[in-house]
């Protein structure tokens, strides 16, 4: 194997850390309002299930709204940034004032619960997606204020990210040695690349398991490939800022 | 590299230099980012045009908001003052005021804005530099610039304090956006660095303990027409800076006690539409207008 030249490695900053405020974050974000927790934030947990959906054709979606985001979700249009955020979209597109619109055309078959998602932050969404191939998986996440968002479950185990970071999603057999060979993978193809952060949750012993790793840095994009080439994963997703 | 901890330490150190307080920041962040001060530069600028836009877009006439409570102030103010002379505010002031109702309008029917610092209080800074570029013809060069000491004296408040309602009440949002309007006013009338910093001290100081009290906790009502008072605080402050008139506390002072305040507001009126105007009796009927459709 041939480590791969570390100026390929593109990183999101200077250091490939996560920079202290700066003035863009007070002059901006440019956002579609009204409210960048109940709009922007829920804009970005929809844009978590856009990632996880991938450009497969969407047939329906089951979207649970909990706390505040269920009782005043019409007001700040929280729907339709959910929506604008699963087909796409991002939090400062003008299309979605029309995601309801957009959906409809593109016939998909979505709708919208109320239910108090017990112990879930006040501003929580569940989205349930069916696609045309037959698949299905969901996600729970939070919007926890100024846009930002926490992932919380994915196909219902735990995960732990914020949606800010790179973050790789394997989903995989929970077997013996394959944290280690993704890991040592990793670094040995990209030896640059830093894990900041990494959980790992699964529904039973030797059942499904899921690895949440957050990286310093953009990795390229064919990490995912070389990492779903390793045995029992079963897949990988790359979410960069979301 | 700046701290971004005082604002009165950002306006001594322009001073030294002899620079203006957005030719440091801007220097400072192009470090600090790794992005050259052009391409800075040319992200204000997008940023500029946005809210040019969202006044535009907000001061349509059928402008609505998503619920239904609020739409079409910044049309009505602008009207008012073309066809009054101006009323009793005057042309400028009174067509800014129109200006930063119609940029929270356009937020509150979801158009595109520039969060400055937050979404509720976005109107303060456009209505004001807007105005400027518009009509009084100032070189939008200068107001992009003084974008840059905005958004330091904002990135001080937030290191200090909070830029949050929920979690300083109104005072942290609209305060805050008045107090970093009111400093880049200074600056693009060619006052000091230190009188940049007076004008925000004294923004501060008229915005001491505004709470935040959303009816329906949506960000209409009163959050709308409080962008107006964070504007005119922001001209009359920049104007008292320009005059010679001092901060009699300083603005880090100023900032530290917005902080005390915000801890020891209730939690009912830090954006939980739990006191203020949200739960007076017409409060309260708006909202059911709103939610038990």
């Amino acid at each position: 194997m041939t480590r791969k030249n570390v100026s390929q490695i593109r990183f999101l900053n200077n250091k490939g850390e996560t920079v202290n405020v700066n003035v863009f974050d007070i002059i901006g974000p440019v956002m579609i309002g009204p409210s960048s927790s109940h709009t922007a934030g829920a804009v970005r947990l929809g844009r978590v299930v856009n990632k996880l959906i991938d450009d497969r054709p969407l047939k329906k979606l089951e979207i649970t709204l909990s706390g505040s985001f269920a009782k005043t979700y019409k007001g700040h249009g929280t729907d339709r940034a959910l929506l604008a955020g699963i087909m796409g979209y991002k939090s400062y597109s003008p299309e979605i004032r029309d995601a309801h619109e957009i959906a409809k055309k593109r016939g998909i078959d979505y709708s919208f619960l109320k239910e108090n998602i017990k112990g879930a932050h006040p501003n929580t969404a569940r989205i349930q997606y069916f696609l045309e191939d037959g698949t299905d998986g969901m996600m729970q996440g939070a919007s926890i204020g100024g846009g930002n968002i926490l992932v919380q479950r994915i196909n219902g185990m735990n995960v732990d990210f914020n949606g800010e970071n790179t973050t790789i999603l394997v989903m995989h057999e929970d077997k013996p040695g394959v944290i280690a060979s993704v890991t040592n993978m990793m670094h040995w193809e990209y030896e640059d690349l830093n894990i900041s952060n990494f959980h790992l949750s699964r529904q039973e012993k030797g059942g499904e398991a899921i690895m949440t790793i957050e990286i310093d840095g953009l990795p390229p994009e064919t990490i995912v490939d070389e990492i779903r080439g390793i045995e029992h994963v079963k897949n990988a997703i790359l979410i960069k800022r979301v | 590299m700046l701290k971004y901890n005082s604002v009165n330490e950002l306006a001594i150190e322009a001073e030294k230099r002899g620079i203006t307080i957005s030719e440091l920041a801007i220097e400072d962040q192009a470090e600090s980012m790794e992005i050259s001060p052009l391409e800075l530069y040319e992200k204000m600028e997008v940023n500029f045009e946005v809210m040019k836009q969202s006044v535009s877009e907000g001061m349509k006439k059928d402008q609505k908001s998503m619920s239904g409570l609020t739409g079409g102030e910044g049309y009505l103010m602008n009207s008012y003052a073309q066809n009054s002379g101006g009323g009793l505010c005057g042309d400028f002031l009174s067509k800014a005021i129109a200006k930063a109702l119609a940029v929270a309008g356009c937020n509150a029917s979801m158009g595109r804005i520039v969060a400055a610092p937050t979404a509720g209080s976005c109107g303060i800074l456009p209505g004001c530099l807007v105005s400027l570029y518009e009509d009084r013809n100032f070189d939008e060069k200068t107001l992009i610039m003084s974008m840059f000491t905005a958004g330091a004296v904002g990135m001080v408040i937030a290191n200090r304090a909070s830029i949050a309602g929920a979690e300083g009440g109104c005072q942290a949002e609209c305060g805050s956006a008045a107090a970093m309007a009111a400093a880049a006013l200074v600056e693009v009338m060619g006052g000091t660095p230190s009188a940049c910093a007076d004008a925000c001290a004294m923004a501060l100081s008229n915005q001491m303990g505004l709470v935040c009290d959303p009816v329906a906790g949506l960000v209409e009502i009163p959050c709308i027409k409080r962008n107006v008072s964070g504007l005119v605080i922001a001209f009359s402050c920049a104007d008292m800076a320009l005059a010679g008139i001092k901060a009699k506390i300083p603005c880090d002072e100023c900032i530290d006690a917005m902080k005390e305040v915000g801890d020891a507001m209730a939690s009912t009126l830090k954006e939980t539409a739990g006191g203020g105007l949200a739960t007076t009796p017409t409060g309260i009927k708006l909202k059911e207008k709103v939610f038990d459709e």
